[in-house]
Formats: C-alpha cells, sequence, structure tokens
C-alpha cells in the first residue's frame, strides 16, 4: 500500500535533485539548503528528534545568515505560439488527477484512504511529468532545473509554513493557548450581549493573526468566550456561534504575514518586491467582512 | 499563573514588526517559549524536532515545481497573456470576479486542491491580469505590483470563504469535535449552512474591490 513514506521518498528525490543543479551551478548555500531539507525527507525518522532539531537549526541558519542566492534566470525555449491553448491541457493533469484520486481510490487497497488527496497530487506530477516528455522532447534535466529555477525564487519562504506548524506544536506543549484564552476569558465587560460578540469575533481574529492559523485559535477563543458567555450565558445557537466565530478566524487568517503559504509564499512565487504585499491587498476585504460576521452572528445566533 | 511562555508572540510581532528573516524569528519564539515554559534547551530542541518532522506533509507541494516550470519553458504564461488580449471584455476586475467564483463554487464543493497559487495563480491568473490590465495602459511597477498581489489575494479569499460550505472540510469536522467535547451535537451540514451568508458577503465586498481596481487602472 503507497502511504505517506512513499510520497516522503518520491519528494526527497525531487529536493536531492534540486540540490545537485545547484551544485552544478555553483550555489552552495542553496545546494545545502536544498540538501538538507532532502535528507530530512528521506530518513528523518531515524535522525531522532534531537537530530531532528539540530537540521532545523542548520536550516535556519543558512537561510538567516543569506546563503541563498537570488533566482537566476532560465532559458525560455519557446513563446506559447507553437503549442497554442494545447499547453493549458497538462497543467490540468495535477488537479484532475488529485480530483479523480480522491474520488475513485479510497478503497481501492492500493493507497493509505487517509493520505489520499497528497498522493494523488504525487501521482498527478508524475502524469503530467509523463505526459509533458512524451509530448514537447525536453533536454532530459529539463524539469529538475526549471524546478530549481522556481524553488530558489520562492528561496527560504518555502520552508515557513513547516516551520510556522512546528511553532504551533511548541506553543501547544508550553500552554500558550490556555494562557491566551484565560487573559481573553477575564477582560471581558459581562452583561452586554453586543460586547461579547464583539470580543469573541475580534478575539478569534486577533489570535488567529498570532497563531496564523483560525483552527489554533479556534478552540482557545470558543473555549474562553464563545461557550461560557455566547452559548451558555445569552442562549446562543452554537452551531451558527462557531460557524461564523471560525469565518470571523479566517479574516485574520487574511491580515498576517504568519499564514505565510497564503501571504509569503504567493509573494515569492510571484516575485513581488513587497513580502508583505498580498497581505496588504487583503485588509480592505478583510475589515468589512469582519463586521459583516459581528453583525451576522449577532443577529443570527440570537432569536 | 506562569504568563513567560507568552514570550514568544512577543517575539513573532516585534520579529515581523522590524522585518527580521521569518525563519529565524519563528525559531527564536519556539526556543524561547519552550525554555520559559520551563524545559531544558536540549529538551526544547527536541520538541522542535519532531514537530518538524511530523509536519513534513506540509511541504509536499513543492513537488508539483518541475511540472509548472516545464510548462513556463514552453511558455505557458504567454500563452494565458495572449488567450486574455483576445477578449476585450475581459477586464482585470470581471477576470478576476469570475476566478473568485470559480474558486469559491468549487471550494464549496469540496475541490480546494484544484486551484492555488503554485498551480493556476503563477501560471495562468496573475499573467492573464497583467495583461488585460496592460492592454489599456501602460502599467507602471507599483501599479504591476498591486495587479499581482490582487490576484493571489483574489484566490486566498474564493479558498477561504467557499471551503467551508463543504460539509467535508478540516475547519467543520474541527468545530464538531469540539462540540461534541463540551457536550453538544451538531451535524456537520448545520453548520456548513451558516457559512453561505459570509460566502455571500465576501463575494460582495471584494467584488466590489476588484470592479474599484478596474477604475482607478482606467485612469
Amino acid at each position: 500500500m503507497i502511504g505517506l513514506p512513499a510520497l516522503y521518498t518520491f519528494t526527497g528525490l525531487i529536493f536531492v535533485a534540486y540540490a545537485a543543479l545547484s551544485v552544478a551551478r555553483k550555489r552552495f548555500g542553496n545546494a545545502a539548503f536544498w540538501g538538507l531539507l532532502a535528507a530530512s525527507f528521506l530518513a528523518g525518522d531515524r535522525f531522532g528528534n534531537f537530530g531532528n532539531g539540530l537540521l532545523v537549526l542548520a536550516l535556519v541558519a543558512l537561510a538567516g545568515t543569506g546563503a541563498l542566492r537570488k533566482p537566476d534566470v532560465g532559458d525560455q525555449a519557446e513563446d506559447g505560439s507553437r503549442r497554442g491553448n494545447a499547453l493549458f491541457l497538462p497543467a490540468l493533469i495535477i488537479p484532475v488527477t488529485a480530483l479523480a484520486g480522491t474520488f475513485l481510490l479510497p478503497n481501492s487497497g492500493l493507497i493509505d484512504p487517509k493520505q489520499i488527496t497528497l498522493i494523488s497530487l504525487g501521482l498527478g506530477v508524475i502524469l503530467a511529468l509523463i505526459a509533458l516528455y512524451a509530448w514537447l522532447r525536453p533536454p532530459a534535466l529539463a524539469a529538475l532545473e526549471e524546478g530549481r529555477r522556481l524553488i530558489d525564487a520562492v528561496g527560504w519562504a518555502a520552508l515557513l509554513p513547516q516551520m510556522l506548524a512546528s511553532l504551533g506544536a511548541v506553543f501547544a506543549v508550553a500552554g500558550v493557548g490556555d494562557l491566551v484564552g484565560g487573559i481573553a476569558g477575564q477582560v471581558i465587560p459581562h452583561g452586554s450581549l453586543f460586547a461579547a460578540v464583539l470580543a469573541y469575533a475580534i478575539g478569534m481574529a486577533l489570535f488567529t493573526m498570532i497563531m496564523g492559523n483560525a483552527f489554533a485559535a479556534f478552540p482557545v477563543m470558543t473555549a474562553a468566550i464563545g461557550l461560557p458567555l455566547l452559548v451558555h450565558g445569552f442562549g446562543g445557537n452554537p452551531a451558527i456561534v462557531c460557524a461564523i466565530g471560525m469565518l470571523a478566524g479566517f479574516c485574520g487568517t487574511l491580515m498576517t504575514p504568519m499564514a505565510a503559504n497564503f501571504n509569503i509564499v504567493p509573494a515569492a512565487l510571484l516575485e513581488l518586491k513587497d513580502r508583505n504585499a498580498v497581505v496588504k491587498a487583503q485588509v480592505g476585504t478583510a475589515l468589512p467582512l469582519l463586521a459583516c460576521n459581528i453583525i451576522l452572528i449577532y443577529w443570527l445566533a440570537f432569536p | 499563573m506562569n504568563y513567560l511562555p507568552l514570550i514568544g508572540i512577543a517575539i513573532v510581532v516585534v520579529g515581523f514588526l522590524f522585518r527580521l528573516n521569518p525563519l529565524a524569528v519563528v525559531t527564536a519564539a519556539a526556543l524561547a517559549t519552550g525554555l520559559a515554559a520551563g524545559k531544558g534547551l536540549a529538551e526544547v530542541i527536541a520538541i522542535l524536532g519532531k514537530a518538524f518532522n511530523d509536519s513534513r506533509y506540509v511541504s509536499i507541494v513543492w513537488i508539483a515545481l518541475p511540472v509548472i516550470g516545464l510548462l513556463e519553458r514552453y511558455g505557458l504564461q504567454q500563452q494565458a497573456r495572449r488567450v486574455i488580449t483576445r477578449f476585450r471584455r475581459a477586464t482585470t476586475g470581471r477576470l478576476l470576479l469570475g476566478y473568485m467564483l470559480f474558486r469559491q463554487l468549487s471550494a464549496a464543493l469540496g475541490l480546494t486542491s484544484i486551484a492555488g497559487h503554485p498551480q493556476t495563480v503563477r501560471p495562468l491568473v496573475a499573467p492573464m491580469a497583467e495583461a488585460a490590465a496592460e492592454r489599456d495602459t501602460e502599467l507602471d511597477e507599483v501599479t504591476r505590483e498591486r495587479v499581482k498581489a490582487m490576484s493571489a489575494a483574489t484566490d486566498n479569499i474564493g479558498l477561504f470563504f467557499g471551503e467551508d460550505i463543504f460539509i467535508a472540510i478540516g475547519s467543520i469536522l474541527l468545530i464538531v469535535g469540539f462540540l461534541d467535547q463540551n457536550g453538544i451535537h451538531v451535524a456537520p451540514l448545520h453548520l456548513s449552512v451558516w457559512a453561505i451568508p459570509t460566502a455571500i458577503c465576501a463575494f460582495l465586498i471584494h467584488g466590489a474591490r476588484l470592479l474599484w481596481l478596474d477604475r482607478t487602472l482606467k485612469k
């Protein structure tokens, strides 16, 4: 059965290729960075927790000291006029495979059903590469060379989402969520329904901005304010309070660099000069939408 | 109560304000939080290492880059631009509005991974939005950045305020599980229908901003 270990090996091999191609171009800092990440994917389970911790510190040291060089310019083979709209078809192979795999393969016994979407994504990459090599007949290493060029354009930001997920785990061990929930529960004025709704929705957005993730903020804020005050105190409908409260958190996700995979990674992918340009573009939607969520909870949850 | 572990939050906020390298800021915050909670340095490093190793699935998405890069080598971005310049009525704002509707509706059906920043925004949506803006006016560097950033923002907003309408998405299951632990039983469908009013508000607010973007581009 194909599960995460096989996918990790495949991912590790791709990062090995990024590292090797970086060496070939004398970009040694980049080579060390992608090489360490390759080692993590290929053998992370054998390093032990402390060993993995040292690997993280080494990766961060490389990124923090500016060892990664700026991206270089790739070779443009064609300008698209020769292949025309047929170029859009291979671009669809990955999403279509991810979709088909998610629906068709869960009970096949071939694939770990818990990881079906990620593994279908990997299958889609392989199918797309086969189709592209058969059709375009590029030089043998072209796909990996282009992949290396793009990952260098993203740079250290490629690792930020995984690092933030790790920070969330450390916060959980240290009990940070309970501390914030305790403080939030103490500062709310009692007696006013609208003030309580305001505190819950804004608290969700703010704590999501700090954690970079509404999933981390939801249990803390709902246990501190949502359940005791809004549901048990004022008799609010729990489904409405929670559903819209979560969406108030999503408004926070739009306004924070901590939500790296949504806000920082795309800025790097699109090669924007301002790292926070995507966040700035989103604030104008997020703030009025947060106000809408506050009004919606107030109107809908309390008959 | 020991409030010292909150130092990690302070480090993150200050680090981002002063635009230090985020990887270094996050690592410093993790180490400081662990130490403040009374753990030894070696123990904190081990906790961080375990969390990092357990979170590797987050970085799998980068295996798609060879496919995207190869398509770009053969002119995918230029072709996307060429297609959009043929449709005179497809302005930047209308194009992004249409993309947001597609993203919200497909996410509401649970199809969150069929689009995204590496898969669709970089190779298709952003070049198309840029080309549509370029057709009418000369783009300066600031405006070009704004159009690209708005393309990424539109993908995020469409995804966030569509996916919660689907009953089997992570956030809905998290709410069901959390309420269950607290003795309140709700069906996923009863949660997901209450995501619809916010989804409509998001479409109206962001849609209005996109059409406004068109007006500012014309000047």
